[in-house]
């Protein structure tokens, strides 16, 4: 290689580093700042949604809490957390049993026409959320089940089923079948095989599931819009509200918490993750 | 087909009764199947893959249900019985054993199932471990322990429940060829110590021969012949037999006339005697079995009854013998396997021999068109 090649090698391996970086910049910028800019915004101790001249300056007083507070105080807001929260498990206990029943059954080889059956379970990830949403409100009306908890509940519940299904069925790949046939051939019943052999070895796949359930539930708003009355308010569904009829960065504290809590959350998904993989098969 | 003579003192404890097995209805992976396991025995199913062999053993433990055909056990047909209800011991081919549990559990996991109390169940986990010599190894974990030691766990865990029929599927596959061995001898005192019966199946020839009492070899889903391996390796019934156990010449002749036992087969130009295995007659094809030790050098005529001058094609000088490949026969693959008792350069390549052989060594067996 002459020593021009190597002078062009070289700057085209900066240029291509140069747009790299510029490129994951971007994506942050785009992605992650609007996120990142409504934490300073909702200690704004003014009722606007921009930085006041007192924050720009860093200005202590500029700055409060009055916004968690008046979240925290209210009986609105708090109502909506418990509505959120009741939902949300219920919705996640019954999407994770049923999530994986469906994975086990899937996975068995005996099972017939699986490809379609897989298909149909993980249709409500792919459909959009408004079509189903329209569906099961004409259903569940008819049924008397619409401006109730528990249509929400089944609703959310059919929502998170497919991350479930997808989950354990991943873990269920790395199962040695053998482990079960073991099982049976040391005298162990089906219920015992599973509860001693097999659910423990896939409790990082159903416990992720789970909790890709719980928030698919927990920031849901579309079916609220359309299922939920006014009893039935969520977290999402008072947000909602709030942007629409009171523009106050009371929102923006409840976003705030909000991403925190997803923060945590993602973090116990991904270390479940890492566990799941660590285990000896 | 014929099997070595059952002996009528000792229990039948296992039968297959004209058992087939197809997954797809098309192919046959075990055809119209017979075998008898003896109380107490260790009977080894050896054949090369896909031959059927495990799809026997998993069909005795339940995991596949025959299509056609019974399977007893003590006398009592287990079709309707369920692998949990059947009360076999199983080591699996990669142990299977519960790798989010201790030692001490998974030994002590049958025990659970049937009810015994804490105590017991700890006295019973430790006697077993001591038997397969890894005491003071209950709380590990099987992600813990070499493959030996994990091979150990899965037969102690078989065993832990006191069956008194053991199946094992190739259960020394995954380990280097020193701990095979001594895995071999161990399982051999322990069964022995035990007297269960143990059902073993292996593709590997010399663990076969090494452990078994009994093997019965596999070829394309059916038994070829069931004896001990003395008798497997000197009384070949079958070209398949011969060639799978141990080395052999096999040659391929036309029977020119039958004397009782022993018969005169016309080989690649040659006439050699022969003894008849199979019943066969004058004008039938045949195929010859010679073991490469049991021929010899001839350097004066007279000393065997079948004596040809073959070319030397090849000498091959492994220390205590020589292995000297010969144009015989109509083949140039045909193996002498001679002691270093004649020294180094009595033969050499290029060199007209005279080989020979006892008749009784050069079995006629009927030729098989699929080999």
């Amino acid at each position: 290689m002459t020593r021009m090649q190597a002078a062009e090698a070289g700057w085209q391996q900066r240029a291509g580093r140069g747009l790299y970086l510029a490129f994951c910049v971007a994506v942050f910028v785009f992605l992650v700042a609007p996120i990142l800019v409504i934490v300073p915004l909702s200690f704004n101790a003014e009722p606007y949604f921009t930085f006041t001249e007192g924050m720009l300056r860093l200005d202590a007083d500029a700055y409060s809490l009055r916004w968690y507070r008046q979240v925290l105080g209210d009986e609105e807001w708090l109502r909506s957390l418990v509505n959120s929260l009741i939902i949300g498990i219920c919705a996640t206990v019954l999407a994770t049993a049923l999530g994986t029943l469906a994975a086990l059954g899937l996975a068995s080889p005996s099972m017939p026409g699986r490809p379609l059956a897989m298909g149909l379970l993980i249709s409500p990830m792919v459909t959009p959320v408004i079509i189903s949403a329209a569906g099961m409100f004409f259903f569940y009306s008819s049924l008397g089940l619409a401006q109730t908890h528990l249509g929400l509940i089944l609703a959310h519940a059919a929502l998170g089923t497919p991350f479930v299904v997808i989950t354990v069925t991943a873990t269920l790949a790395g199962f040695d079948t053998n482990l079960a046939r073991a099982a049976a051939s040391l005298g162990a019943g089906p219920w015992r095989s599973f509860r001693r052999v097999q659910l423990p070895l896939i409790a990082p796949g159903v416990v992720s599931g789970a909790l890709f359930a719980f928030a698919a539930s927990f920031d849901e708003v579309v079916t609220v819009l359309f299922m939920g009355g006014l009893d039935q308010r969520t977290i999402p569904r008072q947000m909602w509200a709030g942007i629409r009829e009171q523009i106050s960065p009371a929102i923006l504290a409840v976003a705030t918490m909000l991403v925190a809590f997803a923060l945590a959350f993602m973090t116990a998904v991904e270390w479940l993750r890492r566990r799941g993989e660590a285990v000896p098969q | 087909m014929s099997t070595s003579p059952a002996s009528s003192t000792a229990a039948q404890h296992v039968q297959f009764d004209g058992v087939s097995k197809s997954y797809d209805g098309a192919t046959t992976v075990v055809r119209d199947l017979h075998l008898a396991v003896r109380e107490g025995e260790f009977l080894t199913l050896l054949g090369p893959s896909g031959s059927g062999k495990t799809t026997c053993l998993m069909m005795l433990a339940g995991f596949e249900v025959p299509s056609a055909g019974a399977i007893r056990i003590g006398g009592r047909s287990v079709g309707d019985v369920p692998p949990r209800k059947r009360d076999i011991g199983m080591v699996f081919q990669n142990y299977a054993l519960f790798p989010h549990m201790t030692v001490e559990s998974n030994l002590a996991f049958p025990l659970e199932v049937r009810g015994l109390d804490k105590a017991a169940i700890r006295e019973r986990v430790r006697t077993t471990l001591r038997l397969v010599r890894l005491e003071g190894f209950e709380d590990r974990r099987p992600g813990e322990l070499s493959g030996g030691q994990q091979q150990r766990v899965a037969i102690a865990r078989a065993l832990v429940f006191e069956p008194n029929l053991v199946l094992m599927d190739e259960p020394l596959g995954a380990l280097d060829r020193r701990l095979r061995e001594e895995m071999q001898y161990e399982i051999r005192r322990i069964q022995r110590t035990l007297g269960v019966t143990v059902v073993y199946v292996t593709h590997d020839q010399q663990e076969a021969m090494a452990m078994s009492d009994r093997v019965a070899v596999f070829n394309r889903g059916r038994i070829e012949q069931v004896a001990s391996p003395e008798v497997l390796y000197e009384e070949p019934e079958r070209p398949f037999v011969a060639t799978f156990i141990g080395d052999n010449n096999l040659l391929r002749g036309q029977i020119a006339g039958v004397d009782g036992d022993m018969c005169q087969v016309d080989v690649g130009g040659e006439r050699v005697e022969a003894f008849l295995v199979a019943p066969l007659s004058a004008g039938d094809a045949a195929i010859l079995s010679i073991r490469p030790e049991r021929v010899g050098l001839a350097p004066r005529p007279g000393m065997y009854t079948n004596e040809i001058e073959a070319g030397v094609e090849d000498i091959v000088f492994l220390g205590d013998h020589l292995r000297i490949r010969c144009a015989v026969c109509g083949t140039e693959d045909f193996i002498v396997k001679i002691p270093n008792i004649v020294g180094h350069g009595a033969v050499m390549t290029g060199d007209r021999v005279r080989i020979g052989w006892t008749p009784t060594d050069c079995r006629a067996l009927e030729l098989d068109e699929e080999l």
